[in-house]
């Protein structure tokens, strides 16, 4: 998947996976896809949560080993 | 803007109870809240500049985890409230979670509006160079103009 960002937050956890997801949409333009790799297992349903609840588009959210990687599409 | 608000009042100072407000602040406001915190009695001192003397004890925290079991009596000698906090902030950095001047920043950062206590900083002679720029001072009626069209509202 293209995209122009990428966010690093592994390591982290709640809430600044998310905290630092809003901090790097509000880097981009309407449209463009930022992702977001990070460790903590509940930033799962805190991404759903924050893109259902912003209105930013969370294209995917997958797990790769002990990683989770997220595409999301600032509104 | 998502058009929510919310609403939390600040009352405590220690380190474990420093989180709840900021964390809940911080979240909120990357949700597109409009956050106001009230900060008042010992919770306008997690609005000083310099955070470290924010602590935890173990005296009259009976839920606190503990590494080894420690009676009260222990708990209450020179030095514990100081090895507990050094021990909380080691954890605290070890997991990668926030610090409280991290997620202090970060509601400012996000917009929220910080209230200090005006009878509080008068009570307890506290000084207004002390605390972080960008703090409005005001009573409990200044905090019901905001809070009385909250979505949510939380005493901390």
């Amino acid at each position: 998947m293209d995209f122009s960002k990428e966010l690093d937050a592994r390591g982290l956890n709640c809430p600044l996976p998310i905290l630092k997801t809003k901090k790097a949409l509000g880097e981009l333009t309407t449209g463009q896809v930022l992702k977001v790799v990070s460790t903590d297992a509940g930033s799962v349903k805190d991404m759903e949560a924050f893109a259902k609840q912003t209105g930013n588009e969370l294209l995917s959210s997958q797990a790769e080993g002990k990683d989770y990687v997220f595409f999301l599409k600032k509104k | 803007m998502s058009g929510k608000k919310l609403a939390i009042i600040a009352t405590k100072g220690t380190l474990d109870m420093a989180y709840p407000p900021f964390i809940l602040a911080s979240t909120a406001a990357a949700l597109d809240y409009e956050v106001q915190i009230f900060f008042t009695f010992y919770g306008l001192t997690l609005l000083r500049k310099d955070l470290s003397g924010v602590k935890i004890s173990p005296l009259a925290n009976p839920a606190m985890p503990m590494p080894v079991p420690m009676p009260v009596l222990v708990a209450a000698l020179p030095g514990m409230e100081s090895m507990a906090t050094m021990m909380m902030k080691q954890k605290i950095k070890k997991k990668g979670v926030a610090s409280i001047g991290e997620l202090r920043t970060a509601c400012q950062e996000g917009g929220v509006k910080f209230i200090g206590c005006e009878m509080t900083v008068d009570l307890f002679d506290f000084k207004r160079e002390d605390f972080i720029d960008g703090v409005e001072y005001g009573g409990a009626s200044t905090f019901f103009e905001f809070a009385g069209s909250t979505d949510i509202c939380l005493f901390v």
